[in-house]
């Protein structure tokens, strides 16, 4: 569907892409966060961590919407979502 | 980008012990997000840190008292309840939340979790329920399903289990509720609404134990467990918590229960006494 005519606060309500940060020497590969993420925007590591665990990484943070699901799901607190703060809309 | 944890944006970091991470619980361990969702839920209850007094028993889940920055008690096995009665008793203005295991808070400290849901003391308490005795190396419990495989029923368990809503609601609790830790917005909303609401609140959080019940029940990985749960809940809330039993493999009815207004142990109390040193 392509609107001819776009909303006055379009820009301002859009989803912002949402900044991911995980600790990989918490992380003990436990694959909630990759396979419960909405937008995909997880993956498992190749490497190993320090301990030995596939880690999870960010694959493309792009897709990410900010929902936080994976900030609450991860049963070692090592994910943490940030939004990034836009300068000019302020 | 995979950097390390920046303590200062984790709306949880606040309430954890950092020098004691990582913890000790296994991969995919239940625990930890219901963890998140009770520390999430103090600063969505309003509730001041400073005012919230975690007891804890034995277990894995007894390990959270010392993994939390509040005022916390880690006490003996299956006494978390007693403990917490006293304190309520001698500081009524603390915020009692008891957060232990099944084992710990139906198999020994049974007797304690039903009189103080008939007393109805305000407290909350939130029971990570993983059907089997995980630290010990999965023995069977209270609430191991029938037919289910631990280390000491190899062929099955042939116990009927305790169905721990039905066990709460019918003891007098005034708030029953059960979520799995697939359902995190719930679960998190639950134990808010359950620290805000006066008298005695239950939540049984189904939790998964991949390393040592699920091994034993065809549900090795982390995941199989959550898989479990995404298709096999069902939610209804205001069911009877009669119809909450769990089978192997069978339906986890989840759900808020019980939500009902009755006279709260120190309302009673204060009842009481004022009578007498009216008559004085």
């Amino acid at each position: 569907m392509t609107l001819w005519r776009q909303p006055f606060d379009a820009a301002e309500k859009a989803t912002k892409p949402g900044q991911i940060h995980i600790d990989k020497e918490r992380c003990k590969g436990c694959d909630f966060c990759v396979d419960f993420c909405p937008t995909e925007a997880l993956r498992m590591s190749v490497e190993l961590s320090s301990k030995g665990y596939n880690f999870a990484v960010v694959d493309d943070e792009s897709k990410c919407l900010a929902c936080g699901f994976c900030e609450l799901i991860c049963p070692e607190f090592a994910i943490t979502v940030s939004i990034p703060l836009d300068n000019n809309v302020a | 980008m995979t950097d390390t944890l920046n303590a200062k944006n984790h709306s949880i970091e606040k309430y954890l012990r950092q020098d004691r991470m990582p913890h000790i619980w296994c991969s995919g361990c239940g625990i930890g997000p219901a963890v998140s969702c009770f520390l999430r839920a103090i600063d969505r209850a309003e509730i001041d840190p400073n005012k919230i007094a975690l007891v804890s028993g034995i277990g894995c889940t007894g390990r959270v008292a010392g993994y939390v920055k509040l005022d916390s008690f880690h006490t003996t096995h299956g006494r978390a309840i007693p403990f917490a009665t006293g304190l309520k008793l001698a500081k009524p203005e603390l915020k009692a939340v008891v957060f232990s295991g099944d084992g710990d808070l139906v198999a020994i400290g049974g007797n304690h979790l039903i009189h103080a849901a008939r007393r109805n003391i305000d407290m909350t308490v939130i029971c990570v329920n993983n059907f089997n005795y995980g630290m010990t190396g999965g023995q069977v419990g209270p609430t191991s399903p029938l037919e289910a495989r631990t280390t000491t029923t190899p062929y099955g368990n042939f116990e009927p289990p305790f169905n721990l809503p039905y066990l709460a609601s019918a003891s007098g609790a005034s708030y029953v509720a059960r979520w799995t830790v697939l359902h995190l917005r719930e679960l998190e909303r639950a134990i808010t609404e359950a620290m805000i609401k006066p008298g005695f609140s239950f939540i049984d959080v189904i939790a998964p134990c991949p390393p040592i019940y699920g091994r034993m029940n065809k549900m090795p990985l982390p995941m199989d467990s959550m898989h479990y749960y995404q298709e096999k809940t069902i939610i209804r809330h205001g069911a009877d918590p009669k119809e909450a039993d769990i089978t192997l493999n069978g339906p986890i009815l989840a759900g808020t229960f019980v939500d009902i207004e009755r006279p709260t142990f120190q309302d009673q109390l204060n009842h009481i006494s004022s009578k007498v040193n009216a008559q004085v």
